[in-house]
């Protein structure tokens, strides 16, 4: 019973809640804090766009074992002394491989076969970080992150990986909705319906291994599918909703990390929370057609165009 | 397997005045009065086309001629491989035998000016996209790179707008096409494929997912399109009603072989029960639908009347 109890933190929340700009002065001061709003936001970026895809494809699933699959690599590569982004980089590209392979075009052929995969997958990371005396409190950190100790290096990393993505994801982009919304037309069309699902499985991967160096790996999957499941409640315009969800993944990342400054709860936990209120608040938006009432409300022309 | 009945009605010229004698039966091998290449207002020429899918011939023998402006329908019991045909035609599915020229040119290469309408489940219902959006993807789907806003991305939109109007879809073509009834979205789909102003339309079963009142009006939306833009329309069907009045070709594929010509020479008694090589019957109701009676229907490969 020493400490002051838990609701004295919120204090300087609410005050940081009232003055932001201070706010962030007092957080920007510190380099670590710097380097963490740095890569949430490069994280937010990939991920929006990658999840939205990944939602709007119906491969959850897949997105889901790949985050899981990132755990053993990352710690495989702490036990042999190799680089964690590599460990990360590894395992997620080959489940990619092996899902695209085996799974049928979603990646998820036979769910049973591929949960069983991803429980042996924990299993495994399990025992590496058991096998790996030196690493205290690791597992903690790859299952849940650990975004205060992110380094420049990783930074830099990010950027570049999100750069990357982004480039193949507008050079690609329109045909992938097209394999996505009707693969039948698409292929007729002269589009590589197969190449084109692998292609995507790739990128997700490389969209979640960038991610769960600022989540960790159980917690990557949450910031891929939150942001884009609530902006396809939002909008069904492709670009508006890829712009929202980059928006939305951005607010909950910055709004976790102010918190979690302030308060003693970790960043993981915040992201998840303030990411699944966004998500409760665009059900209610689409429930109750609050943005269809606006929108008839100021341009009474658009009264029959919906979405 | 023996072909049983093939037959070559019309001549290439495709002139329904100057039809060979309505002999539905005759052997395509003894067909030797079509013309070898076609004119330039040919869409579609098979001549003694073969199909085997893994390792299994499917249909064997087909010889026709589809020119710009008809409707041809592709007719047959179920799993005879009539969406292979269109498959054929679209150059997805290489022809075992035979030759395939669509457009003047090998299947394949005019890709842009084919629109494909495959045999379609419905959309997921959670799919958040708008009909527009899946319309647009028919135009300019298939490009690289950002569709920026500009000149040409207006016009894109513009044409969406137009063959959207065409189809009567305006009124719900914002919406997301999951929530669209399946008529909506069989009515958006055939926007879809007529986007990039198509010269040759393959249709396969558009009218499956509608019912009874539905059926008629996209048929008649089908032909309208068909004469009024002078666009070729190869359609596979399940039932000949709602079409029947429209057409000027039937193919009709059989486990035998095939029959093609004017409906009327080709869905009688006598052709259909040489093709089965059993006892079939026509049957004219009172308001012109026809009813094939005793039409042996061929054990279902995967018990699912869709497949091919």
């Amino acid at each position: 019973m020493t400490g002051p109890p838990h609701a004295v933190h919120l204090v300087p929340a609410l005050a940081a809640w009232l003055d932001p700009v201070a706010a962030l002065r007092e957080m920007w001061a510190l380099p670590f804090m710097v380097n963490a709003f740095r890569a949430g936001t490069l994280a937010a970026v990939l991920a929006g766009t990658a999840g939205w895809f990944m939602v709007a494809r119906r491969q959850t699933f897949a997105g889901h074992t790949l985050s899981v699959v990132g755990f053993p690599g990352a710690a495989g590569a702490v036990l042999v002394g190799a680089p964690v982004w590599l460990g990360y980089l590894g395992a997620t590209m080959l489940a990619a491989l092996a899902l695209g392979r085996t799974g049928g075009r979603r990646g998820e052929g036979d769910g049973a076969l591929i949960g069983t995969v991803q429980a042996f997958a924990l299993a495994c990371g399990f025992w590496f970080v058991a096998s790996y005396s030196g690493l205290l409190g690791g597992t903690t950190s790859l299952l849940f992150g650990s975004i205060l100790g992110i380094t420049s290096g990783q930074v830099t990393f990010l950027a570049v990986v999100t750069v990357a993505a982004l480039a193949v994801l507008a050079a690609s982009g329109r045909r992938l909705l097209f394999v996505t919304v009707d693969p039948a037309v698409a292929g007729a069309r002269g589009v590589g319906v197969r190449r084109t699902d692998v292609a995507f499985l790739l990128l997700l991967a490389v969209a979640v291994a960038a991610t769960v160096e600022v989540t960790g790996a159980l917690l990557a999957f949450a910031l891929l599918v939150l942001p884009a499941a609530s902006a396809q409640r939002v909008t069904a315009r492709p670009a508006t909703a890829l712009g929202l969800s980059v928006l939305m993944a951005a607010t909950a990342v910055w709004a976790a990390l102010t918190v979690a400054f302030y308060t003693p709860y970790p960043f993981g936990f915040w992201l998840t929370t303030l990411a699944f209120a966004g998500y409760l608040l665009a059900v209610a938006l689409d429930r109750w057609h609050v943005l269809t009432r606006w929108r008839h409300a100021w341009r009474p022309s658009a009264r029959w165009r919906h979405g | 397997m023996s072909r049983l009945a093939t037959g070559g009605v019309r001549d290439a010229s495709g002139d329904a005045g100057r039809e060979a004698s309505g002999d539905a039966g005759r052997d395509a091998s003894g067909d030797a009065g079509r013309e070898a290449s076609g004119g330039a207002d040919v869409a579609v020429r098979l001549e003694d086309v073969a199909v085997r899918v893994g390792g299994r011939q499917i249909w064997s023998g087909v010889s026709t001629t589809v020119h710009q402006g008809r409707f041809a329908a592709v007719l047959g019991p179920n799993g005879v491989g009539k969406s292979t045909l269109l498959k054929v035609i679209l150059g997805v599915q290489p022809p075992a035998a035979g030759t395939v020229e669509v457009l003047g040119g090998p299947p394949g290469r005019a890709r842009g000016a084919v629109g494909y309408l495959p045999q379609r489940r419905a959309f997921d219902p959670g799919l958040r996209i708008r009909g527009v959006d899946v319309v647009r993807l028919g135009l300019d789907g298939h490009r690289w790179g950002l569709p920026l806003p500009g000149r040409r991305s207006r016009a894109a939109a513009a044409r969406v707008e137009e063959v959207v109007d065409l189809v009567g879809a305006t009124a719900y073509a914002r919406r997301p096409i999951g929530e669209l009834s399946g008529g909506e979205q069989q009515r958006l789909l055939i926007a879809q494929a007529l986007a990039p102003a198509p010269r040759l339309l393959l249709l396969d079963e558009p009218l499956d997912s509608l019912d009874l009142p539905h059926q008629s009006t996209v048929a008649a939306l089908i032909a309208r399109i068909c004469r009024e833009h002078r666009i070729a329309v190869v359609m596979v069907a399940h039932d000949v009603n709602p079409i029947l009045s429209y057409l000027d070709e039937v193919i009709y594929l059989a486990r035998g072989g095939a029959a093609w010509g004017s409906p009327r020479e080709v869905i009688t008694t006598g052709t259909l029960s040489r093709l089965y090589d059993t006892s079939v019957e026509v049957l004219r109701a009172s308001d012109g639908r026809l009813v094939v009676v005793g039409q042996p229907e061929p054990p279902s490969v995967h018990g699912d009347r869709h497949d091919r």
